[in-house]
């Protein structure tokens, strides 16, 4: 595929999405639209480091939140500018990536084990915010309202559209580049199985790291783009176990590892949950029980996502990909040393 | 500094609690020691088990210890075919496509509970709720006393089960190596879907034995699992002897936190004790010798 194929389907149709605004004012629209596409953004990270590196965490509020609350707490307790604050917060989350990642691969954390040791860390975090007079504890922060286009502040919810697509346009380019760059194969070599890249010289470490740094940068974007439109912020939205849902079931939905995937995810899934909330207004959770449903049916049904069914209609395939038994006999003989390696 | 007595009560109320935590523990090591992966619909299974035990109690005036003799039952059945008839068929016996799929299934019983029950918080009322045993230095609350008698049974039980029957040594068989077990001729889907349920049957008997001292929300289920995470990473992924001195343990240490702490760092200590454990000895204190 040349590049200008790989590239060329997704550019149009952010190109599209950006013409919306254009056309629809309807502040409800607008607001599902940055809404479905911070969360996009935020599962664009985990898409790296769990798809593209194989490296399921359960935890990516440790660094939604922690992007948030860094560009929130910039501006409201040392007045930085707000673009500052946000480059600032993104480059903080990824701090934050670089050092959970750093203790849990240099301990050799895999599989169960590293989905556990993230999930602990976004409690620890959540449990933190929730209690220290600095992020403001359970009231939470706010920032103040100052509508100027260099406080990151917009009258019109358009100019949020078309940054968010501009972030998410520029994830979604960073994704494909790293697919077809050597690093994107170090990612996949580290993925399909970890011990036989090592033993090609791969050094695993490095490579996860750079997948957990990069992947925290773009998930704390998402925060620091969440907290700029809401102006408000606690530690239960920050650091709450939803994000680190949503984030997690997009790129399953959509297709795990590949560029489009979380994005068409996030948009299946907030219009599904859109849709739900439409017709069974008033019962409280039953959105997300779709999406649990979802994930089930995803993972039983079509293993690659909304992405691979796309691909198999296309080639007129109708039949299920006959999923081969992945290396059943290497994961049986070392199942006990999983997390002590 | 607290008086001696005061202590000793803090250690003895922390056993307690440490006891119903062993339960859910023990059905999490359990579990994870067959099939290798965390369930992480075990908080879920546990508070569908504790508005079982509420439904019972508002709706047929079932006292939760007469109920346990019909949940646990129940549960596991349910647990046998969720991994029998939707969790193994669905991951395509791949570990971390089975993390998923229990992912996906918390989500949606946990959202299903909000949507029946909505997220009010609902307790039952019993005549004993406040009946306690006077040791003289302090008083033991009665239904608590029971949960910690009935824990240990259970755990008892559960190591009998595990080592003097057909089934008890089909299920390590599979757990130490599943090829081997199948071509020795035991059906490891059905060992799988036993062993999912005795971890449900596990989360069952916890939640009867809190229910008269404890409430119910659509999350109640998830403070405890993730205490139960701690236990069973602490003991050792899949030891069951890990499992129950590592609930005791964790029980104690969150008494004596909240004692000197208060209450918020209390949990915060937990998950220090879990993510330092997992980071400098992921094998747990028992785990090496697995």
């Amino acid at each position: 595929m040349s590049t200008s194929r790989a590239f060329a389907p997704a550019l149009v149709l952010l190109l599209l999405a950006a013409l919306i605004p254009v056309f629809v004012t309807a502040n409800t629209v607008l607001n599902f639209i940055v809404f479905t596409l911070i969360i996009a953004l935020a599962a664009q990270g985990w898409n790296l480091l769990g798809g593209l590196c194989g490296q399921f965490s359960f935890g990516h509020a440790a660094f939604f939140g922690s992007g948030a609350y860094a560009a929130a707490l910039l501006q409201a307790r040392y007045g930085v500018n707000a673009w500052a604050a946000f480059t600032a917060a993104i480059a903080f989350a990824a701090l934050v990536g670089w050092i959970i990642g750093y203790l849990s691969f240099r301990s050799g954390l895999r599989g169960s084990y590293f989905a556990l040791v993230t999930l602990a860390f976004a409690e620890v975090f959540r449990i933190l915010a929730n209690a220290s007079a600095f992020t403001g504890g359970a009231a939470g922060t706010l920032i103040k309202l100052d509508i100027r286009p260099e406080n990151f502040q917009f009258a019109s919810r358009a100019a949020f559209v078309w940054i968010a697509l501009a972030l998410v346009g520029f994830t979604l380019l960073l994704t494909t580049a790293i697919t077809r760059s050597r690093l994107g194969a170090w990612f996949a070599a580290v993925r399909e199985n970890e011990d036989a890249a090592r033993a090609l010289g791969v050094d695993t470490l490095a490579v996860k790291l750079k997948a957990i740094t990069l992947s925290a940068g773009i998930t704390g974007a998402a925060g620091a783009l969440y907290v700029q439109y809401y102006l408000y912020l606690d530690a239960n939205i920050a650091y709450g176990s939803w994000i680190s849902i949503e984030a997690l079931i997009a790129p399953i939905i959509g297709g795990i590892g590949t560029p489009l995937g979380p994005i068409v995810g996030a948009v299946t899934l907030h219009g599904l949950g859109e849709l739900t909330k439409l017709f069974a207004s008033g019962i409280p959770g039953i959105d997300l029980v779709i999406y649990g449903a979802l994930l089930v049916t995803a993972i039983a049904f079509a293993p690659d996502g909304m992405m691979g069914l796309l691909k198999r209609l296309g080639r007129g395939q109708v039949t299920p990909r006959t999923t081969t038994p992945k290396t059943t006999a290497a994961k049986t003989t070392t199942p006990k040393t999983e997390g002590a390696a | 500094m607290f008086a001696p007595d005061i202590i000793l009560a803090a250690v003895l109320n922390g056993l307690m609690t440490g006891s119903v935590y062993a339960l859910i523990a023990l059905g999490l090591t359990l579990v994870y020691g067959v099939l290798h992966i965390i369930n992480f619909a075990h908080g879920a299974t546990l508070t569908a088990a504790m508005f079982a035990v509420y439904v019972a109690h508002a709706v047929f005036k079932l006292d939760p210890y007469i109920a346990l003799f019909i949940v646990t039952p129940l549960f596991f059945g349910l647990g046998y075919g969720v991994q029998r008839f939707v969790i193994g068929p669905a991951s395509h016996g791949e570990d971390r496509n089975i993390l998923l799929v229990t992912l996906g299934l918390s989500i949606l019983i946990e959202n299903a509970m909000l949507a029946i029950f909505r997220s009010d918080t609902r307790s039952i009322d019993v005549p004993y709720a406040f009946s306690s045993i006077d040791l003289g230095f302090t008083f033991l609350a009665l239904p608590r006393v029971l949960a910690f008698g009935v824990a240990l049974l259970v755990a008892l039980l559960l190591g009998l089960l595990l080592t003097r029957t057909d089934t008890g040594k089909a299920i390590r068989a599979v757990a130490r190596e599943k090829t081997g077990a199948a071509l020795a001729g035991i059906d490891v889907a059905h060992i799988y879907a036993v062993t999912f349920g005795l971890g449900a049957a596990c989360v069952a008997i916890a939640a009867c034995l809190l229910m008269p001292t404890f409430y119910v929300t659509p999350r109640a289920g998830n403070a405890f699992v993730l205490v139960a995470f701690t236990i069973v990473v602490l003991g050792g992924m899949g030891s069951i002897p890990g499992a129950l001195l590592g609930a005791l343990f964790i029980g104690v240490v969150e008494s004596l936190c909240g004692l000197f702490f208060g209450e918020s760092l209390g949990q915060i200590g937990i998950f220090l004790i879990f993510i330092l454990v997992l980071l400098v000895r992921p094998t747990g204190l028992f785990g090496a010798r697995a």
